[in-house]
């Protein structure tokens, strides 16, 4: 379908999908094997001047909006979604210094990220604070010159690869929801070391691990914004990157969906190829539209984020649940489809289906995100 | 270093196919690419102005769609470039194109190096890079697996060659053509396409490049094809069947006067 | 220019069909022709009405077209022996020089020749032009390149014949267009055309997806490179008596600008698999590196070479030099096996003269049962393994 992309939007769509076939596609099954981080490809991703596309110009970046980056990661995660995450998560890291940043701050950090000289990582979740993000427990406290930070972060995204961490702290108990800060931390900052690379289900070439605090000093400019607006960058954070993670669905589907039909017309039983039977033909039929109305709810909402409008939310929570919940139903169909081949990790699509559900949990869980549409319902008819 | 690029655009050649009943060559579905050597030799001139300064410009005789894999160079960074295109040039061969280059090379001006790709994956000839040489008068060498040095006006290199490599030095100006093995072409850059779109490319034609008439197409060719025709197999096709111990059976048998 | 009479023309479409490159179709019941055409002719010798013509201008043949007569061929000469092409070209020299009733010649350049001269007249040369020079010690385009130039205005040949390897695709196009004659790449096929005697050269093109058939009408000499491994070689005859010449080439044409400073063999391809009467090759069937041993262990059962489809190699389960196809290299063995290879046209212009092929794959659909001689449609993580125990049962 066409969706009437300007020129230069056509010409990122272009580039990322060139990427994605001669440099993501060849080097997949391999890295997921190895559980191997995609160095290599980010870097050529980086010299593609994609690594910039949602930073603004006067920082080295392109500067465009949420609508452009999905046009990249849907090329990306038709390739691999966890390279895609490796991609995504420098930009969830980056938004909060985007959003509540100073001019320094945004001028000293950003020019590295745009250039994907440096990758950035975002640090919410705890071991005790997932979906209640309000139960963290680390903690930042002004000694002098400088924060001390301590305290666990768990399953962060790029964490012992990216340089950049953008980290929500503690900083007043009793404020309750604005007692929170974010900070950055710097790889080389003292005290800050990361705990061993997790073991995944599925996106096993996104490096995951523990970020750990002990006495960490940072010095004292490394606040974003002010003290106590910690959950509400983190929310207005989340607003812009759940496109991201959306399209990532959008992306996958339709990798699932080319493998499914392209099998389908291939595999012969009973003298004939299995399309021509009509259990299959529903399945894909049921997956195509599936695909495609994500794909148009996706866009719609990125184009309606990218005007900044106030009601971000609902739409941004919306376009995530429907096309993850969309990847993991699209996914395993596509598995059932290419049957006992579709179980072989020879097949592309079982990783497809592994890939899938960590679509459906990070950035929010799509329980979460539902209440988040219901009470956005609950606002918006007064 | 000033260095030109000669490349061209070529059906992507592994999608195109003869049916032997109709004799036609399906032409359905068969993009139009940069030819795959020349990406190679377009990477190798960017890396080299990068490393010792200097302009890449991409240059094509084709006809005026060929400016797609013009612009596609530039995207990769190639700062300049030329279309020579001429309905007169149809139906060149190998020498009638390396004249119709020279002479475009004559107009472009002057280089330290040009570099082609070892072979276009149409013609399969590996003849316009060293023809063009020849016409040009400059030394060349042929198959080019890697740039070792520059220094004192001389590129040192490796040459592939059947059993190994030779390790060669050519004085510039010269030519070289260059073999997949040279580099990893980059993927085009997001300013580079911008660039690639809004830049003027200077186009010649017969008139601009003061080519004689006679010289050019396919009355100025040496060659020409007499005919084309789809390539014959003639395998028996025995298939063998049964259970995986009697097909190797029979396999076995039939193999005896090899083993 | 294609010129469609169109009154002449009564739009039956048989040019259309006959049109390899789709530039010529039927509208409105005339012919009507686009910018794909190559001025290849095929539509005009279809037409029956005669409604279709090329016009060239009448071209001049070279004024003394006459007097180019004999067949000349470049024997080329590396590291102390003379290369296995040399005497493919020697055997379709003769059939040449035998159906024109002229002699065949032979020019042999290098540095420490020794009896190689006396072997090419063995092998058929009437006439050999050597130079041993300590000049031509490593090859260089320019030096190779004016002394074969100097031989040929000399001698005047009518056709000049050298191998499509990495030499001679090098410095055969430099000859050709100091010479300012046609030159046809990597021939498979080479006839004198009864009529005039002209070269009909035949060569792949499209990365082998379609032949073509080009000649060199208006000048001379009639210049091709020949693949290697395709033509027959010669038979030796150490009675056969020929001329040896030593050329004395004039000091100014061995001068080159481009210097070579050494040469490198590359350790990992001693093994030049071109050479064996058995070649086990496999492809992206056999998944992986591991999966890959099968071919060796197969290879080492019947003590053949191993060869590759260029998936295997892209893989990097074994090394280049084993590539048999269009980017590999071209094997003529006595039989070849082919184990988890599809069959793409790119690895079967390879091996397609092989004398036996045997195919292995578990797709009934792979085009390389079209060329194989034996067919198995099975798992050949079950068919090889089963096979190397039988054979070595059989070995004893």
């Amino acid at each position: 379908m066409d969706y009437f992309l300007t020129e230069e939007q056509q010409m990122i769509v272009d580039i990322a999908r060139q990427i994605t076939d001669e440099k993501i596609i060849p080097q997949r099954a391999e890295l997921d094997e190895k559980e191997e981080f995609a160095t290599e490809i980010l870097n050529d991703i980086a010299q593609a001047d994609l690594f910039g596309l949602y930073i603004p110009e006067e920082y080295g970046g392109f500067g465009g909006s949420c609508f452009e980056i999905v046009l990249a990661l849907e090329q990306f995660g038709r390739g691999c979604v966890a390279i895609a995450t490796s991609f995504a998560a420098s930009a969830l890291g980056a938004y909060p210094i985007l959003l509540s940043g100073s001019a320094e701050m945004k001028q000293k950090y950003m020019p590295d990220v745009a250039t994907g000289k440096k990758k950035a990582a975002f640090a919410l979740t705890e071991a005790n604070a997932g979906s209640d993000a309000s139960g963290i427990q680390t903690t930042a406290v002004l000694d002098g010159e400088e924060w001390v930070l301590n305290g666990t972060k768990q399953w962060i995204t790029n964490a012992g690869e990216a340089q950049i961490y953008s980290v929500v702290a503690i900083t007043d108990k009793s404020k309750g929801a604005r007692g929170a800060s974010m900070f950055i931390v710097e790889d080389t900052d003292p005290g800050f070391s990361y705990g061993p690379k997790e073991k995944k289900l599925g996106i096993r070439a996104s490096a995951t691990r523990e970020l750990i605090f002990k006495d960490c000093r940072i010095p004292k400019d490394r606040l974003i914004g002010r003290q106590g607006l910690g959950f509400i960058t983190v929310m207005k954070t989340l607003d812009l990157s759940r496109p991201g993670i959306a399209i990532l669905g959008v992306g996958l589907g339709q990798a699932a969906l080319d493998e499914s039909v392209t099998y389908a017309k291939q595999r012969v039983q009973f003298g004939k190829p299995i399309i021509s039977f009509q259990a299959i033909q529903h399945m894909l039929a049921d997956m195509a539209i599936q695909v495609e109305a994500s794909r148009a709810l996706v866009y719609a909402s990125a184009k309606h984020i990218a005007q900044h409008p106030k009601d971000m939310t609902k739409a941004s929570s919306m376009c995530k649940v429907f096309a993850t919940d969309m990847a993991m139903k699209v996914t395993t169909d596509a598995v059932q489809v290419l049957a006992g081949y579709g179980y072989m990790r020879e097949y592309p699509v079982e990783k497809m289906m592994r890939d899938a559900k960590i679509l459906q949990i990070y950035e929010g869980t799509n329980q979460i995100q539902r209440n988040v549409v219901g009470q956005e319902l609950n606002k918006e008819y007064t | 270093m000033n260095i030109i690029v000669c490349i061209k655009q070529v059906p992507d050649a592994k999608d195109v196919r003869l049916d032997p009943k109709t004799n036609t060559m399906a032409r359905e579905g068969v993009e139009s690419i940069m030819n795959p050597f020349d990406r190679h030799a377009v990477e190798e001139a960017v890396r080299l102005t990068e490393q010792h300064g200097g302009t890449v410009t991409v240059l094509s005789m084709g006809p005026p769609q060929a400016e797609a894999v013009l612009r596609e160079a530039v995207s990769c960074g190639a700062d300049e470039a030329v279309l020579v295109s001429d309905r007169s040039f149809a139906g060149a061969d190998t020498w009638a194109t390396t004249y119709t280059l020279g002479k475009a090379i004559d107009k472009v001006g002057p280089f330290d190096l040009i570099l082609c790709g070892k072979q276009a994956i149409d013609g399969d000839t590996a003849q316009v890079g060293p023809g063009l040489a020849r016409r040009l008068n400059i030394p060349y060498v042929s198959y080019v697996r890697k740039i070792t040095g520059f220094e004192n006006g001389a590129i040192r290199l490796h040459r592939l060659m059947d059993d190994g490599y030779d390790e060669v030095e050519i004085p510039l100006p010269g030519l070289l053509t260059v073999v997949k093995e040279i580099n990893v072409p980059r993927v085009p850059s997001l300013k580079g396409k911008m660039k690639a779109k809004s830049l003027s490319i200077r186009t010649l034609n017969a008139e601009d490049i003061e080519a004689d008439a006679g010289s050019l197409g396919l009355p100025g060719s040496t060659t020409q094809v007499v005919k084309v025709f789809a390539p014959e197999f003639k395998g028996e096709r025995a298939m063998l069947e049964g259970t995986v111990d009697e097909q190797v059976e029979q396999l076995i048998n039939k193999l005896e006067p090899y083993l | 220019m294609l010129r469609i009479d169109i009154e002449t023309c009564i739009g039956c479409g048989v040019c259309e069909e006959e049109c390899t490159f789709a530039a010529i179709e039927v509208v409105d019941g005339v012919a009507v022709v686009n910018e794909k055409c190559t001025l290849c002719g095929s539509c005009v010798d279809s037409c029956e009405a005669g409604a279709l013509s090329i016009e060239r201008e009448e071209k001049a043949v070279q004024a003394d077209l006459a007097k180019w007569s004999g067949i000349m061929i470049y024997a080329e000469f590396r590291h102390g022996i003379v290369v296995p092409v040399s005497f493919e070209l020697l055997g379709i020299g003769r059939q040449l020089a035998d159906q024109q009733k002229v002699p065949l010649s032979a020019v042999l350049l290098g540095s420490g020749l020794g009896n190689a001269a006396r072997d090419l007249v063995s092998y058929g040369a009437d006439i050999v032009y050597q130079v041993d020079d300590p000049a031509l010690e490593y090859f260089t385009d320019e030096i190779y390149g004016n002394i074969l130039e100097d031989v040929v205005l000399e001698q005047k040949p009518e056709v000049v014949l050298a191998g499509a390897t990495a030499i001679g695709r090098s410095f055969i196009p430099l000859v050709a267009t100091s010479l300012a004659t046609g030159l046809t790449a990597d021939c498979t096929q080479l006839a004198i055309r009864p009529e005039d005697g002209v070269l009909l050269q035949t060569r792949p093109a499209f990365g082998g997806n379609i032949m073509a058939t080009i000649e060199c009408p208006y000048t001379r000499p009639q210049m091709a490179t020949v693949r290697p491994r395709v033509m027959k070689a010669a038979q030796e005859d150490q009675n056969r008596k020929g001329e040896i010449i030593n050329y004395q080439p004039h000091p100014d044409r061995l001068q080159s600008r481009v210097k070579v400073l050494r040469n490198v063999l590359e350790e990992q391809d001693q093994i030049n698999i071109t050479e064996g009467d058995i070649i086990v090759a496999g492809g992206r069937g056999l998944e992986n590196e591991k999966g890959f041993e099968l071919i060796k262990q197969l290879a080492d059962a019947v003590g053949g070479a191993v060869g590759a489809s260029r998936a295997a190699v892209d893989s990097e389960w074994i090394a280049y030099p084993h590539q048999v196809g269009q980017t590999g290299k071209t094997v003529n063995p006595k039989l070849y096996i082919a184990c988890g290879i599809s069959g793409a046209i790119q690895h079967v212009v390879g091996m397609q003269s092989a004398e036996a092929i045997v195919a292995i794959n578990r797709d009934s659909h792979a085009p390389i049962f079209d060329v194989a001689t034996y067919g198995i449609v099975g798992n050949l993580f079950e068919v090889v393994p089963k096979l190397i125990e039988k054979i070595k049962e059989r070995k004893g």
